[in-house]
């Protein structure tokens, strides 16, 4: 074996064995690394019992109500198959509106998700308001998490 | 003459300071025209986004400046190896180049992405895997550099920094999935997506002159850095003795 | 052009982004012009003190 081809044969096995280290180690943490829980996950018991997570989905059209005289806005997110109710009770953020993906922060209680914090998540899609706007009548949206 | 005797000859410095030289020009023109271009489209020309606003502009700042990172990161760890296994000091010395653009462009990233994120999102920063994968990426290349200056022999510095590069490599195929391997807060990527972009052309063209305008600035830039570089290292070699023009 | 600064009440995140990208951008521009000035001047100074006697150069 040429000094050369051992040099490239050094090479190609750091990468191997860098490559299966990171594959393992993220196979590992799969579950840490998993952002949030959708509600069918939650509703299949694999989020913590007792603990805060986070749980992600899409407000549900028509679902916001809001309490007079507070901040306090109750709202159902859905991943289209199980639904889970969200209270929160500080400012939403810019993105937060009905039919937007969203993702709280918070514990269950009684059957509720009391959220300490909401963060809006956007898609991958650009437009311009008007183009949205056409397309609005011409396609129902689709949904988006 | 054959592909490999053009390699060997482009790899041997005095043909690289020369080609390199001459090629400066033709990256920085057209660099200069579709940065200035792309960033006036995205600034002005493009409409507002349906949900976004106004606030969805940042992406001519900041799209561009992750794609650099990953694109500086790559050409690092290629050409780490590269210089690795044969022994080509050119190759070091362009990973050596590459770091600091690289460097400056993650940092760029994490830096608009905040701004951004901080509206639209309702946080300026999570530990999703998007955004941290990216923050360890910035955290290679200080790390490569860190590495690089710890050596008083030139020769060491290449080859120890050459394995950190290699090593790190594995965080670009990371960073690009992430937002598809996990739930994350972080969108899906616009441009390169199964159907096509999904952005309409008023607001992509702005966007992809800013992607090639940042990778032509960095193919100048890196021509100047590594001429720097040759200069250096081949102090005393005789093609020297007789500098070639500037 | 006030519209246009406003941003739709997005300015103090647009044009912050915006200044870094141009800082970031014009940081390389003056670093790469700088090196390469410095890695100039320093291989005229040594040619003119005559020090580049010559080892031939083989190596790549």
């Amino acid at each position: 074996m040429t000094p050369r081809r051992k040099r490239l044969f050094s090479v190609v096995a750091i990468l191997a064995g860098v490559g299966l280290a990171a594959v393992v180690a993220l196979k590992a943490f799969d579950n840490n690394l998993l952002y949030f829980y959708d509600p069918s996950q939650v509703a299949a018991g694999m989020a913590p019992a007792g603990k805060t997570f986070r749980i992600g989905g899409m407000v549900t059209k028509g679902s916001v109500a809001r309490t007079p005289g507070s901040l306090e806005v109750r709202f159902v997110i859905t991943d289209f198959a199980k639904s889970v109710t969200v209270v929160y009770d500080q400012i939403l953020p810019d993105l937060f509106r009905e039919g937007q993906g969203i993702i709280a922060h918070g514990r269950m209680r009684d059957g509720v998700f009391v959220a300490d914090d909401v963060l809006a998540k956007h898609d991958e899609k650009y437009m311009p308001p008007e183009v949205a706007k056409s397309l609005k009548h011409a396609i129902p949206p689709e949904g988006s998490t | 003459m054959g592909t490999w005797t053009w390699f060997h000859k482009l790899a041997s410095p005095p043909h690289f300071y020369r080609i390199a030289g001459r090629l400066i020009p033709w990256f920085a023109v057209p660099a200069a025209l579709l940065i200035a271009g792309g960033l006036y489209g995205g600034l002005v020309r493009a409409p507002p986004d349906y949900q976004q606003g106004e606030a969805f502009r940042i992406i001519y700042v900041h799209a561009p400046s992750a794609w650099l990172s990953l694109v500086c990161y790559t050409t690092m760890a290629v050409a780490a190896a590269v210089g690795l296994i044969w022994r080509i000091k050119l190759a070091h010395a362009l990973a050596a180049a590459t770091a600091p653009i690289g460097a400056s462009f993650a940092l760029l990233c994490l830096a608009t992405g905040s701004l951004w994120g901080r509206p639209m999102w309702g946080t300026w920063w999570e530990w999703d895997a998007r955004l941290t994968s990216q923050l360890i990426l910035f955290f290679l290349y200080l790390g490569y550099m860190a590495l690089r200056s710890a050596y008083d022999d030139l020769g060491r510095a290449d080859r120890a920094s050459a394995v950190l590069a290699i090593v790190g490599i594995v965080n670009v195929p990371i960073i690009h999935f992430s937002v598809d391997w996990w739930n994350s807060l972080h969108q899906g990527s616009t441009v390169i997506r199964k159907g096509g972009p999904a952005m309409p052309p008023s607001m992509l063209v702005p966007l992809l002159m800013c992607f090639a305008g940042f990778t032509l600035l960095y193919a100048a830039l890196a021509c100047i850095r590594v001429r720097a570089e040759v200069l250096e290292r081949e102090r005393n070699a005789t093609w020297l003795r007789e500098l070639p023009p500037a | 052009m006030e519209e246009f600064l406003h941003m739709g009440g997005y300015a103090r995140y647009v044009w912050p982004s915006y200044g870094l990208a141009l800082l970031v951008l014009g940081w390389n521009i003056w670093s790469a012009l700088r090196l390469g000035r410095a890695a100039r001047a320093g291989a005229e100074r040594r040619l003119a003190a005559g020090a580049t006697e010559g080892r031939d150069h083989g190596d790549r």
